[in-house]
Order: structure tokens, then C-alpha cells, then sequence
């Protein structure tokens, strides 16, 4: 695989931009990856079928 | 202390350890899907009505098994070798618990017999979805339930390597955009097996008499959020390899790794929800949450896979343009390598999956869309086109590299293996393509009898369908039993390259290819080079638009997309004519 040799000057020291720092947090994203679907999806299915009125 | 080897000829790191977890489980993927293939072959064989070969009740056992194998089996022992390469390979880290990772693969192992032993004993032809109340024996849950605990011990091994990569700083920055989209799929395998947790225990304890009732709504609801999510690790997966094939072919960066991660956040964010289109016609829920979870956030995540549809070949156009192949728009593409199985069977699969899988996948979602094809056989022809032209050709394609990186053989039959992807994408096309056709006409999926011959002569009641539906059902079977062909030139030149390959390292030996270790002298305990070249997550594109093909490829794309949904509806106005 091919190695970049040039490295733009002064890349260390700058700031990491906000969006990367969220890309590079694993367990946020993790987080964000089960809640989102088990809110949207599992719970508000699920109180959408335990709504449904019993036959009598 | 740690051990290392570098491949010579590609100049990757392998943790002994994490090396013979890949080989095992890379191993244990390809022997099931020898299994899910002369299933298959007896499953089309059945399919195909003029040959008609099994009797109902093994055709249900077989189609089960089938399944079973081939989407769980197959796949997910595939992604753990993934896995444990995009941590610890590409992350140059040695393993986290290598014990628990072995442990982890023989549940997987057990729970993958055991689940076979309870299909074909007969007594557990559910099909892979198991629908409630449909009953199968106690062993068939358990042992998917076992074989999904290994593969979660697996996910967090996974998870556990980039921590221990991050905290003996292995490396510069961001993780790889291939370590990424693995991390993509941990994240989705988590959430999949947590809901197969939640559903599969209590079904367990359901078959064992523990619980007396289980909501038939509720299971499929919860089921699906399971069974959808992981083809999900399987896009995110085959995806990361189509990055990582670009990269090992041409040396091809990607476009944009802000894009490209942006699109992988976009996955981990809203593929799941997408598990709602298999509910589209089911009493119980509301359209509200239908369509919510079908369409507004569903297609963020179809947004997605067309970036990457678009950056993966964008980069190689790149990358090939800047070799000199310059010429007109279609240079670059002409003057690939298409005799390297590596490269033609990710780029075959990234098409395929795109024009073939990824269009029918969204049309079908669409709820009043959904309604003219639901449970047909266009479901399977369009999944087949997800999971076997898209996911199982990038895992046959990265294999292909796989063989003389990681197990050190020479792959044989190179001339067999330059046409092993095209024979295979061939028929797959033929396959999906006439399923679907069917499917539109209305034959019904996992049905053993097109002709409804016990329904006249038990109850009198006759139906045909039409002719070509049948003429249709009859090329099925043809093409299904040529990439069923172009799959067993996979296995003979996988298993006959591990064991009689020419081998690239002295030791590499029979049970080397099932985990054990190359000799001693071929690790070191140095550690490997800190792995450089932060991938910069960089503010803007490169200047203007550098693929000018690619460009044109995704328009073609947008077009034939645009033309099919039309015709879809189109075709649910003439389903019920309004006079
Ligand atoms: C390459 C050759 C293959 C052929 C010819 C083939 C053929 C078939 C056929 C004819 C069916 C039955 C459709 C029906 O009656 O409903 C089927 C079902 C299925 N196949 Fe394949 N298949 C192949 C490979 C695969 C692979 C590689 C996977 C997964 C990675 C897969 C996953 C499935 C699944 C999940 C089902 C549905 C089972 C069910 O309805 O419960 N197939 N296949
Ligand atoms: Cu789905």
C-alpha cells in the first residue's frame, strides 16, 4: 500500500475539527448506533402494539 | 509479549495471535458456505418446475437450512476474520484477549452444529425467521442464541483491540476509513444481536414450555429489528472491503474521508430503522411509524450507500487517471485490471449491488409500493442481489488477496479464478433478475409448488399462473445453478489453494490453515512502525470534481432508479383499476 510522504506542516498542532472528534469517539458512536434505533424502532413499535385495545 | 510478522509481499502486520483467529474463522466461513451452496443447489433445483427434485417436507428442511447457513453462517464468521483484520492488522495492535476471541468462535462453532442438528432432524423447518407460532425444537434457538453470544465476545474483542491500539499508540489520528466502516459494523452487530437476545431467549423458553404466549406482532416487529440490522453489518462490511480493495489494487485514496466517514455515521445513525419495511403490511402498527422509520430516516442511510457507490469507484478513476490512463471518460475503467479476481469481483459487486440490489431495495420499501410484491419471490431476488452479488462476491474477492497475505499459499488454478467472478455474476444477474420477474407476476417465495397440484385434488380449487411466470421460474433455476457453479469454483480454488497452494512460507503447513502458527522464526517481538499518514479528515473535496466517469456512471444510475420507481407505481395504478 502506498505511504504519504509529504505531511502538510504544522497538521499536529492544529485543532481538531468538532466532527472528527465525534467520528473518533467509538463509544458515542456506539451509544448513538443502539439508542437511536431502539428508541425509533423497538420502543415506539412495541407501545404502538401494547396500545392496541384487547377484544372483548 | 506480543508477536509480529510482516507480510513480505504486502508489507501488513500480523499479531500471531489475532493471525490464526482470522484463519480459523475465515476457514469455518468458507466450509458453511460449502453447506448453504449444495443447499441452495437442492432448494433452486426444487424451485425450477420441470425438475421439481424434493418432496415438500425436505424442501422446507433444506430452504431452512439454506438460509440459515448462508446469511448467519457464512457471512458472520466472514466479519469476525474482518473484524480482527481492520482492528489488529490495519491498526498494527496486537488482539485484545485472544482467549475470550477463541472462545467466542467455538460458541459460534457449537451454536452452528447444533442449530444444523435441529433442522435436520427434521422437527425445525421454520425457515431462518422462525416465526411464532410456528414451533422448532428447543436446540434450534439455543444454538443460535450460542452462536450469537460468540459472535457479540467477537464484536468486543473488536472493540477491545482499538482501545488497546489507542492506548499503546499504535497509531497517528483518526482510525483507517476501513477500520471505520468495521467499527460500523460492530456497532450494528451489537444493536442486531441485542434484539435477537430480546426475542430469541424468551421464544427459547417459549419451546421449552417456560412461557405460555408470544405476540405474533410483537415478534416480528422485534425479530426484524434483528433480521434487517444484520444485513446492515453485511453493508457496512462488504463496503469497508471495497474501500480496502481500492486501496491494496491501485493504491487509491479515498476522495473525500470526511464524506466517506460522514456516510459511515449516517449507517450507524439510521440503516437500523429500516427494519420497519418488512412490517409494511402488517396490522398493528401505524403508518406514522411505517413510514417514519421507512422512509424519512431510511433514506439518510440510502443517501449513504450512494456516496460510498460513488466515492469507491471515484477514487479508483483517481488513482487510475493520475497513472496516465487519461483518455475519454472511460479509460480509467477500461484499462482496470479485469482479469485480477480481486478487483473484478468488488467492482462486479459494487454494481450489482447498487443498480440491482440497492434500486429494488428502496422501491420495495416504499409502504404502497411494498404491497404489490410482498412475500413473492421478488423479496428473495432482490436480497439476493444485497447479500450474494453484493456481500458474498466483495468476501470472495478480498480472498482471493487473503490466500497469500494471511495464509501464505499460492492461490491454484489462477486461470479458474480469473473467471470464477464473472461466472458467478452472471448467473446471479439471470437469477435475481427472473426471480424478481416472477415475483411481480406473483409467485409466492418459499412455496414448493407453483402448480397448486394438491390444492385441485384435495379441494378442487385450481389456479395457474401465467405461462411466462413459469417460462420465468424455469430460467431461475438454469442461472441458479450457474452461479451455484461460478460458487463451487470459489470453494475448489479456496480449499484447493490452502491445502495443495504453493507454499509462500515454508511452515505454512495443513494446520496452518486452521490456526496454528507459521514457525517461530517468522515472528518477531519487536513492535511494529507506528502506523503513520493521520488520515486527514480534510475541511474541503479535492478541487472540482476529479472523475468525470464516475460521475457519469451516477448519473445512469439516478436515471435508471428515477425510471424504475415510476414504472412501480405505474404499475400499483393497473393492480386496482379504478372505474
Ligand atoms: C449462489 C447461489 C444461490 C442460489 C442459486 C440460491 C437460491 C435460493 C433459492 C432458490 C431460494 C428459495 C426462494 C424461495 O423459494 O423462497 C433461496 C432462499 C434464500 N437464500 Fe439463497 N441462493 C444462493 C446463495 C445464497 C447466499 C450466498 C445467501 C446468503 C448469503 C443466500 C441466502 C438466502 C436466504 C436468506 C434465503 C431465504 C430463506 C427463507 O425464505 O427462509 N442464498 N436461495
Ligand atoms: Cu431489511
Amino acid at each position: 500500500m502506498n505511504h504519504d510522504t509529504h505531511t502538510s506542516p504544522g497538521t499536529e498542532t492544529e485543532p481538531v475539527p468538532a466532527m472528527q472528534q465525534i467520528l473518533d469517539n467509538h463509544f458515542l458512536l456506539l451509544f448513538l448506533g443502539i439508542a437511536l434505533p431502539t428508541v425509533l424502532y423497538i420502543v415506539w413499535g412495541i407501545m404502538e402494539v401494547v396500545s392496541i385495545p384487547i377484544a372483548k | 509479549m506480543a508477536q509480529f510478522r510482516v507480510c513480505p509481499q504486502s508489507g501488513l502486520y500480523f499479531h500471531k495471535s489475532a493471525e490464526s483467529l482470522m484463519k480459523a474463522n475465515a476457514v469455518a466461513a468458507v466450509v458453511f458456505l460449502l453447506l448453504a451452496g449444495v443447499l441452495a443447489l437442492l432448494v433452486t433445483l426444487t424451485r425450477w418446475p420441470t425438475v421439481h427434485l424434493l418432496p415438500a417436507d425436505a424442501f422446507y428442511m433444506v430452504l431452512t437450512a439454506h438460509g440459515i447457513n448462508a446469511l448467519l453462517f457464512w457471512i458472520i464468521f466472514f466479519e469476525m476474520a474482518v473484524l480482527y483484520f481492520a482492528s489488529s492488522t490495519l491498526l498494527r495492535s496486537r488482539l485484545a484477549t485472544p482467549r475470550w476471541a477463541w472462545l467466542g468462535f467455538w460458541l459460534m462453532i457449537i451454536g452452528a452444529i447444533t442449530t444444523n442438528v435441529a433442522i435436520f432432524q427434521g422437527a425445525s423447518s421454520v425457515m431462518m425467521t422462525s416465526y411464532v407460532p410456528m414451533p422448532a425444537e428447543p436446540h434450534f434457538y439455543l444454538g443460535l442464541i450460542l452462536f450469537a453470544v460468540g459472535a457479540l465476545i467477537g464484536c468486543f474483542v473488536f472493540l477491545g483491540t482499538l482501545a488497546v491500539a489507542k492506548g499503546e499508540n499504535t497509531y497517528d489520528g483518526s482510525i483507517p476509513l476501513v477500520t471505520f466502516g468495521a467499527l460500523t459494523a460492530c456497532i450494528i452487530a451489537i444493536f442486531t444481536i441485542a434484539s435477537g437476545a430480546i426475542i430469541l431467549i424468551p421464544t427459547f423458553l417459549w419451546s421449552v414450555g417456560l412461557i405460555s404466549y408470544i405476540d405474533p406482532v410483537m415478534y416480528r416487529i422485534v425479530w426484524w429489528a434483528m433480521g434487517h440490522s444484520s444485513q446492515q453489518i453485511n453493508v457496512a462490511t462488504h463496503v469497508a472491503i471495497w474501500y480496502a480493495i481500492a486501496a491494496i489494487v491501485f493504491g487509491a485514496k479515498p476522495m473525500s474521508e470526511k464524506v466517506s466517514r460522514g456516510a459511515y455515521l449516517l449507517y450507524i445513525l439510521f440503516l437500523q430503522l429500516a427494519s420497519a419495511h418488512h412490517i409494511l403490511v402488517d396490522p398493528g402498527v401505524s403508518s406514522t411509524w411505517k413510514i417514519f422509520n421507512t422512509s424519512y430516516a431510511m433514506y439518510l442511510a440510502v443517501l449513504a450507500s450512494m456516496i460510498h457507490g460513488l466515492t469507491v469507484p471515484g477514487a479508483i478513476e483517481a488513482a487510475q487517471r493520475k497513472k496516465g490512463y487519461t483518455n475519454g471518460i472511460f479509460e480509467w475503467l477500461r484499462k482496470a485490471p479485469w482479469s485480477n479476481p480481486v478487483f473484478s469481483g468488488m467492482f462486479m459487486s459494487l454494481i450489482m449491488f447498487g443498480f440491482l440490489g440497492g434500486i429494488t431495495g428502496v422501491v420495495m420499501g416504499t409502504e404502497q409500493i411494498n404491497i404489490i410484491i410482498h412475500n413473492t419471490l421478488y423479496v428473495p431476488g432482490h436480497f439476493h442481489a444485497t447479500v450474494v452479488a453484493g456481500t458474498t462476491l466483495a468476501f470472495m474477492a478480498i480472498t482471493y488477496f487473503l490466500v497469500p497475505v494471511l495464509f501464505r499459499r499460492e492461490l491454484i488454478l489462477p486461470g479458474l479464478a480469473k473467471w470464477q467472478p464473472y461466472i458467478f455474476s452472471i448467473g446471479i444477474i439471470l437469477f435475481t433478475l427472473f426471480m424478481m420477474g416472477a415475483g411481480t407476476m406473483g409467485v409466492s417465495r418459499r412455496h414448493w409448488d407453483m402448480s397448486f397440484a394438491d390444492a385441485s385434488t384435495i379441494l378442487g380449487m385450481t389456479f395457474e399462473y401465467p405461462g411466462t411466470a413459469k417460462l420465468m421460474m424455469g430460467i431461475v433455476g438454469i442461472s441458479g445453478v450457474l452461479s451455484i457453479i461460478g460458487g463451487a469454483m470459489y470453494v475448489l480454488i479456496v480449499v484447493g489453494s490452502l491445502l495443495f497452494g504453493k507454499k509462500l512460507e515454508a511452515s505454512a503447513g495443513f494446520w496452518q490453515n486452521f490456526g496454528v502458527p507459521l514457525a517461530d522464526s517468522c515472528y518477531s517481538p519487536t513492535r511494529p512502525e507506528r502506523l503513520g499518514r493521520p488520515p486527514v479528515i480534510e475541511e474541503h473535496g479535492s478541487a472540482g470534481f476529479e472523475a468525470p466517469g464516475t460521475f457519469v456512471l451516477a448519473i445512469v444510475f439516478l436515471v435508471t432508479f428515477v425510471v424504475y420507481y415510476f414504472i412501480n407505481w405505474k404499475y400499483l395504478a393497473s393492480v386496482w383499476p379504478m372505474s
